[in-house]
């Protein structure tokens, strides 16, 4: 059956328990917790080969030859491949086909794959790996994205050196205002530190076709670029969701995918490759490092008048997500704020830096710090409080973002932020009872007993987009099945939508429960042989492979009453699904169970869902109705600050979060502080240092991300206001929580040391030695 | 060179294993016991913690040899997914786990801290787990998690 009905006849009753709103435990929680989940990392296979890559030691270099005669006569190697050894497109891409499978003459970044060897031992490979003789011309890179787009700098790329420009034009070109702030900031480039390793399994099925288990974000879009280098259609190229160990973004693009399988075809045997922890730095994109000028005038009540702001985004070596990037920085680059009066260039660049893609936050995270640091000076321009400019200016329903688009949903700024105020503020440091050094920056590392701490508190706003925008055909597929095992009924729910640690299998059973009643939910293993879920990412995934579920489940339903009412021989009107698996009538009597409606028998449907479409932005002045749906958060940070030393401790992080309906609270909740944390890393920590190209810090000893010491208690408040258009009124939620902590923490680092530190992460020589102000 | 040490109480032995292969390389791809994770390989993340001989360590510190002949306990030797030890159906409970990717981990070093200290407090909890690194949950309900099982074992 294939019908795709978007309503049904029949609606859902509220009956079983474990539904939507309910936070039942995960349905692969038990086997996590006992070391017993297969993550793509733990695949193993007998007779296995493994996968390394080679890469480029340079940033910016033509190869000149490159000698596999070494490497070949290895004992325990099967193969070596280079660019000539891919049978199919030589360059992949998820928007622009521009990045090589395997460098072909040249390499645009440090750690650009180069050749790949498969052994019989990891250590053989890469043995054999370091004796692969590649000759290069090294170049001078091109390190700086403003300088890439200057006319006279040599093109990384043809077409140049722009990956793509944004401008939003609204209202007067030239306004006036009575107040008038503007500040010039600087994010560096973070990663996504997921901590599972790239890894994964392909298998060659001896007739030419390939199985690839893999960890990613989106199976058929892997699946569309992975076909596409081997040549393959897509029967013959089957991809498996394998155990992801979190994503948040990093997993879009392609890693180890061809390569394993461009090795497991040449040997013929299953061939793993698992990155370690220096080789993920550089084998997934990082987030974009941006630099940002931003100006906002407006009257003396504090009403923003105009705001102005040029954004220049790192791309790196190839296009990856830039261009959707450069999209959500142009459009929402302003915060969600009302301003009549608007001018925004948004520029992304290529460069011979580490190439830069998705990022949790996608684009807000970046321009979040600039808005909410200029509303801040604002504020403080004007003798108003942090909440007040906010409170005043803040988006609310009906607003109108700088797309011109009308937000037809409630946009509670004001109501967040006035939460947040309402909170309790932690006890000050010094009457919190006798001194505790593990509570002091710094810590037990002794390094001060409180002479030179100063606490501080900050609050800054979150405005993000849910689901892909700017027209993208936005879908998901859901099969949902209802049978009889074991004498009782199940569901069976089957879509490609990545689990990748977030709780979207949980979602997908609560759902079907919701609309059918059965209480066995069994979510079957994701892979390509259902329609596309798209990508968990855009925290779109509870939303649209949601709705799909929902929509599935829905069809189904009236499937099951109408074979229900044929049998009883009268009109489905009045038939519903009761608790348990019972077919009822008007009142509430059991007319048949569904165990007998059913028999050996099943129901199935398959259903593609779309959210309402969203529409291109004109090119001149950025206007349309470019994206969907909006997230909103808020966060309070209150931080001590050693001044002497440079240190911060975050005292509190408390978040304020509308979520439209809490389909799950429990992992809502574990989202907020999850993405939290994520943003009090930038803010305070984390930053993939590039010097000339060069990555320096490729390991968890250097590039640090929070640890349980480094994060504070997060309270979080919960607000549910429908959003009338989405399934069950729900919001996005990942997303937002990482792009309102940290602009957070640092403007509580500003109120305590009286810094501009127009830069994040804040060093602590920002603090000690400022180099403004 | 061959070599053999008892995990999670029963011996095992492995043979042709290259002087360089930690004890995590050696559980995981010659045990069959994947259940410690390699997310660093650094001694960086805490992800492979296992007890050597009674003593947390990180495993992918430890080289193979220099386990010969000791006793390793990971988290597959805690409980199983059909008799889960309190500890890891705390972590379920609590909503301590997200990708999953740090837990078992977490859970070795949160079942040696509390067979230490039954009652810990907060400040000792952040300390004990300080060196295991979680991207997913932000810490919150892992404390959550931790406070719930030394609950149930008082
Ligand atoms: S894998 Fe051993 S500490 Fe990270
Ligand atoms: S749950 Fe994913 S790293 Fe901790």
């Amino acid at each position: 059956m294939t019908a795709s009905p978007t309503t049904s006849p029949t609606t859902a009753r509220p009956t079983t328990a474990d539904g939507v709103g309910t936070s039942p435990p995960r349905p692969d929680g038990t086997l996590k917790v006992a070391g017993e989940f297969a993550f793509a990392s733990d695949l193993w296979m007998d007779d296995m080969l493994w996968g390394v890559t080679l890469r480029s030691p340079h940033p910016h270099a033509r190869i000149t030859g490159i000698d596999l005669t070494e490497a070949l006569a290895t004992p325990g190697v099967f193969a070596v491949l280079t660019h000539e050894d891919v049978p199919g497109e030589k360059h992949y891409g998820l928007e622009h086909q521009d990045q090589p499978v395997l460098a072909i003459d040249r390499v645009r970044y440090q750690g650009e794959p180069v050749a790949l060897v498969a052994a019989d031992h990891p250590e053989v490979a890469r043995q054999a790996a370091k004796r692969i003789r590649v000759d290069y011309d090294v170049l001078a890179p091109i390190v700086d994205a403003e300088r890439a787009l200057l006319p006279d700098t040599p093109h990384l790329h043809e077409g140049g050196n722009l990956v793509r420009h944004v401008r939003v034009r609204t209202g007067d070109p030239s306004p006036r205002a009575e107040v008038v702030v503007c500040g010039d900031f600087e994010v560096g480039m973070q990663d996504q530190a997921f901590l599972g390793p790239e890894a994964g399994l392909a298998v060659p099925d001896g007739e030419g076709g390939i199985d690839l288990w893999v960890a990613t974000q989106w199976l058929h879009v892997d699946q569309r670029q992975v076909c596409s280098a081997l040549g393959l259609p897509p029967d013959q190229v089957r991809l498996r969701l394998a155990g992801v160990g979190g994503a948040f973004g990093g997993r879009e693009d392609l890693s180890m995918h061809v390569h394993g399988c461009l090795l497991a075809q040449h040997t013929g045997k299953p061939v793993k490759m698992v990155y370690n922890r220096e080789e993920s730095f550089f084998g997934h994109v990082h987030r974009h490092p941006a630099r940002m000028h931003y100006e906002y005038g407006a009257d003396r009540s504090g009403q923003l008048v105009y705001a102005r702001a040029t954004i220049h985004l790192d791309g790196g070596a190839y296009a990856s997500s830039t261009p959707a990037v450069v999209g959500n920085a142009g459009t929402m680059g302003l915060g969600p704020y009302d301003i009549p009066n608007i001018q925004v260039d948004c520029f992304g660049a290529y460069t011979n830096n580490p190439p830069c893609g998705a990022m949790r936050g996608f684009g807000s995270v970046q321009t979040a710090f600039a808005v909410e640091a200029t509303m801040d000076l604002l504020a403080a321009e004007l003798g108003l409080d942090p909440v007040e400019i906010r409170v005043r200016n803040g988006f609310r329903e009906g607003s109108r973002a700088p797309t011109g688009q009308v937000i037809d949903a409630p946009a509670p700024v004001a109501e967040l932020v006035e939460k947040l105020r309402d909170l309790p503020l932690p006890a000050p440091a010094d009457v919190a009872g006798p001194l505790d050094l593990r509570h002091l920056p710094g810590g037990v590392a002794n390094s001060t007993h409180g002479e030179g701490v100063r606490r501080g508190v900050g609050y800054a706003v979150a405005y993000k987009n849910v689901a892909f925008s700017e027209g993208f055909d936005d879908f998901s597929t859901a099969r949902v099945r209802v049978s009889v095992v074991g004498g009782q009924p199940v569901t069976t729910v089957h879509t490609a939508a990545a689990e990748v640690g977030q709780g979207l299998v949980t979602v997908e059973q609560q759902i079907c429960r919701t609309e059918l009643g059965i209480e066995r939910v069994v979510v079957a293993p994701q892979d390509t042989s259902v329609g596309s879920a798209g990508s968990s990412s855009a925290s779109r995934q509870t939303y649209v492979t949601g709705g799909a579920v929902k929509a599935a489940c829905e069809s189904v339903r009236r499937l099951l009453l109408t074979s229900a009412a044929t049998r009883l021989g009268r009109e489905v009107d009045g038939l519903w699904l009761g608790p348990g698996g019972a077919v009822l009538d008007e009142g509430g009597e059991v007319t048949i169970s569904l165990v007998d409606l059913l028999g050996d028998d099943h129901v199935e449907d398959t259903v593609e869902w779309r959210h309402r479409p969203t529409y291109p932005i004109d090119e001149e002045t950025g206007q349309g109705d470019a994206h969907v749906q909006y997230a909103f958060a808020a966060h309070r940070a209150v931080v001590d600050v050693d001044v002497d030393l440079g240190l911060v401790k975050v005292v509190e992080l408390a978040c304020v979060q509308d979520v439209g309906r809490a389909m799950n609270p429990q992992a809502v909740v574990g989202q907020i502080q999850g993405g939290s944390a994520q943003g009090l890393g930038l803010a305070l920590m984390e930053e993939i240092q590039v010097v000339d190209g060069r990555i320096t810090n490729p390991s968890f000893t250097d590039y640090l991300i929070p640890t349980i010491l480094d994060v504070p208690p997060m309270p979080i408040e919960v607000l549910e206001h429908a959003d009338p258009h989405a399934p069950y009124g729900l919001r996005g939620v990942g997303e937002a929580p990482t792009i309102s902590s940290g602009p957070a923490v640092a403007a509580a680092v500003r109120a305590a040391t009286g810094l501009a530190l127009p830069r994040v992460p804040i060093r602590p020589a920002d603090i000690t030695a400022p180099t403004s102000e | 060179m061959r070599i053999t040490l008892t995990v999670n109480g029963e011996e095992h032995r492995a043979d042709d294993v290259w002087e360089g292969e930690s004890l995590l390389f050696v559980l995981r791809e010659r045990l069959g016991l994947p259940g410690s994770k390699n997310a660093c390989e650094q001694g960086e993340c805490g992800s492979c913690t296992v007890y050597l001989d009674g003593v947390t360590c990180c495993a992918c510190l430890v080289a193979a040899g220099q386990a010969d002949g000791r006793e390793v306990v990971t988290v597959e030797g805690l409980g199983t997914a059909d008799e889960l030890h309190p500890v890891q159906q705390a972590f379920l409970e609590a909503g301590a786990v997200q990708c999953g990717f740090c837990t078992p981990g977490l859970l070795v070093a949160t079942h040696d801290l509390l067979a230490r200290e039954p009652d810990p407090d907060d400040a000792q909890v952040r300390e004990a787990l300080s060196g295991n690194l979680c991207r997913c949950t932000g810490y919150e309900k892992i404390l959550d998690a931790v406070r719930l099982a030394a609950g149930r074992q008082r």
